[in-house]
């Protein structure tokens, strides 16, 4: 996994709450076997018209935000289908972060398997960010280590992160190897509960 | 004395494995559910780091979401769906874990099969890679959707990281009315709390209205807890569940000693919830949604809202974005919505009760002529209990599809779509843009209300039909 230790970027604002993952990414894309190439199909229905043309209209086709790497959005983001395709997407398409006042819990902790980092502020820094980022080329500067972000104009915000999350995410670390060092308790908990020992 | 502990407390305590220093607990998995669209990247996750399942046989998988439900002796159409049901075949086969393929007579959604052989049980913990894995709930298991890195930790290690949820009980007094079914109560609590009124919270369904649902009528209330944002919701086991588990295929063997252990599950007296939220059964009417989110719902007796009646602005804007997108205008009276299609099934609404409830309601009728309807089992036992029972002959008599299990028009993910502009009463649980096709319109209703609405061609109060 990518590690995540600081990220400037230029933000596209997407002025909607609870925004779910069928938006995010629409069925007709999951049936793919790989975690990659999702990019494209990201906010499909939204993005393009029924010609396939972009969308003029819709926030992400603005040419302002064209390379946008942190996206804004209100509140219960990522609500609904547990599908971390819903992720992917967001990291493919070149996403590193993603700001809202609240997330939907699954879609929360799948950011975090792909080293993108949800952030949680209030509502009125939220407010405030959507204020700044009408003007072109709004960028935010974000240090998760001191878990705060700022702008180029006086805005600052801090957030937390649960610290194991955190440092996974600092370290790049897989959860799985992490996990695997614990194989021992797994094997005293299975044992205690009447469980067959995992041979080999 | 030990302090009193909640239901949840009980099965979180049982499964902590070790909360290393710094690092969050690692929480033991009982039953891992897998399914053919969240699973391949985790399966391939393990091959490329040369893993293997830890407990292949707490570990089930069936194909639900992608397969055709129409004549499965056909081959499948789309080479993508096929592909994935190919991969979960051939991933099964290679990490040793039981599938209910296709052609097996018990495959079906894999929330309706995990209660209905069994696998589900009281005390337990239940994932699954979709989010209405919280329907296990109503067996009194935690049990809750993930997503794919998470299945593959839990193919690995059969544990996951995992912070404690806060506890909300959700006590529902009384009785519901005759005609009201769990689907409109669970319509209705999403309707108060929002979105996301749950979220990071597990919801603890009780009281005298829950004590009195069956076991499908739970699962249905259980299913939606994810639409209020809650990962999870369950309800405490009793005598209904002990009924409804006892002689299923993996229930346990020595049967009367589970039970002397699930019966010390429920929460004890003066156990601290995060939060409570009192409902009284006899305010919920039938429930109609008229948005875009599972909370955008009224009932059947009242009127599409005006955006303007909303005081918060994001509520507002939703409001005024969801009503343009459904194609409806605000004021308008639920009953005179028109329908093009009605959509009977879903892990929320496909069982046997759901069915009957259904087929009661559709009996003596024929689907109005402007309604296309169609009745998708969940499993292949449901299919053929109906079948047993008349009630596939009922509904093809007035005119419905009968159809093969799996979650079909809930998500589309196969061929069953709605057109754009399509508009349909459907039982399943998420009325999202584009959900049951791009550009399709839906109503969430309970099985009732959608039968009735597809005789009538738009929606009507189930209170007052007149059943033949």
């Amino acid at each position: 996994m990518e590690p995540f230790t600081t990220h400037s970027g230029l933000v596209a604002a997407l002025d909607r709450a609870n925004v779910d993952t069928d938006q995010i990414i629409p069925k007709q894309f999951l049936k793919r076997i790989e975690r990659t190439g999702f990019g494209q199909f990201l906010f499909f229905d939204w993005r393009f018209l029924p010609d396939g043309s972009p969308d003029p209209a819709f926030e992400l086709n603005q040419p302002a935000v064209q390379g946008a790497t942190i996206l804004l959005a209100r509140r219960n983001f990522g609500c609904g289908s547990s599908r971390e395709h819903a992720p992917w997407a967001l990291a493919d398409y070149g996403f590193r972060a993603v700001i809202a006042p609240t997330f939907a819990d699954i879609f929360f902790n799948n950011c975090f398997q792909n080293g993108m980092l949800p952030i949680r502020l209030t509502e009125a820094e939220v407010d405030e960010l959507f204020k700044r980022a009408a003007g072109p080329g709004y960028r935010l500067h974000i240090d998760l280590r001191e878990g705060t972000l700022h702008d180029d104009a006086g805005f600052t915000a801090s957030f937390t992160v649960d610290p194991f999350r955190r440092q996974c995410l600092l370290e790049g670390l897989d959860d799985i190897g992490l996990s695997l060092r614990h194989t021992d308790a797994i094997a005293v908990w299975e044992a205690a509960h009447g469980l067959p020992a995992v041979g080999g | 004395m030990p302090a009193p502990r909640t239901l949840l407390d009980k099965i979180w305590d049982d499964h902590v494995v070790c909360t290393p220093p710094g690092e969050l607990p690692l929480l033991y998995i009982d039953r891992h559910l897998v399914h053919e669209v969240t699973s391949p990247q985790a399966f391939e996750g393990l091959r490329i780091a040369g893993r293997r399942v830890r407990r292949p046989e707490a570990t089930f998988a069936t194909p639900d979401h992608n397969v055709p439900t129409t004549d499965r002796r056909l081959p499948i159409a789309d080479p993508v769906s096929k592909q994935q049901i190919d991969t979960l075949r051939a991933n099964c086969r290679e990490f040793g874990v039981k599938l209910y393929d296709l052609g097996d007579a018990d495959q079906g959604i894999v929330h309706v099969i995990g209660p209905e052989l069994g696998i589900t049980q009281p005390g337990m913990t239940i994932v699954c890679g979709d989010s209405h894995t919280a329907t296990h709930g109503a067996l009194g298991a935690l049990a809750f959707g993930i997503g794919t890195s998470e299945v593959e930790h839990v193919l690995a290690t059969q544990t996951l990281r995992q912070g404690k949820p806060k506890s909300f009980e959700i006590r529902v007094t009384g009785r519901l009315p005759a005609g009201v079914t769990a689907k409109d109560l669970v319509l209705h609590i999403i309707g108060r709390l929002s979105t996301e009124g749950g979220t990071g919270y597990v919801l603890e369904y009780t009281g005298e209205c829950i004590r009195a649902l069956g076991m499908a009528e739970r699962m249905t209330v259980c299913n939606m807890s994810i639409e209020a944002g809650a990962r999870a919701g369950m309800i405490a086991p009793d005598a209904t569940t002990f009924d409804y588990l006892r002689g299923r295929d993996f229930a346990p063997r020595d049967f009367e000693r589970a039970v002397a252990v699930w019966e010390k599950l429920p929460s004890d007296p003066g156990a601290a919830y995060d939060r409570v939220e009192i409902f009284s059964a006899a305010d919920v009417v039938p429930q109609v949604t008229w948005g875009t989110n599972p909370a955008q719902v009224v009932g059947v007796d009242a009127r599409v809202p005006d955006p303007g009646s909303f005081t918060d602005v994001n509520d507002k804007s939703s409001a005024a974005r969801a009503l343009d997108y459904m194609g409806l205008a605000g004021g308008m009276p639920i009953v005179e919505i028109p329908l093009d299609r009605v959509f009977i099934g879903s892990c929320t609404n496909s069982r046997i009760e759901d069915l009957r409830a259904a087929a009661a309601v559709v009996r003596g009728y024929r689907v109005a002529p402007s309604v296309r309807a169609m009745v998708v089992p969940g499993s292949g036992r449901v299919k053929r209990e109906a079948e047993a029972e008349g009630l596939d002959r009922v509904f093809t008599a007035a005119g419905f599809e009968w159809r093969e299990a799996g979650c079909s028009m809930c998500l589309g993910m196969n061929p069953d779509t709605l057109a754009p502009g399509e508009r349909c009463a459907s039982t399943s649980n998420r009325n999202f843009e584009g959900r049951q096709g791009k550009g399709g319109r839906t109503h969430l209703v309970s099985p009732a209300m959608a039968a009735a609405a597809a005789v009538s061609g738009h929606f009507v109060d189930i209170r007052s039909w007149e059943y033949r």
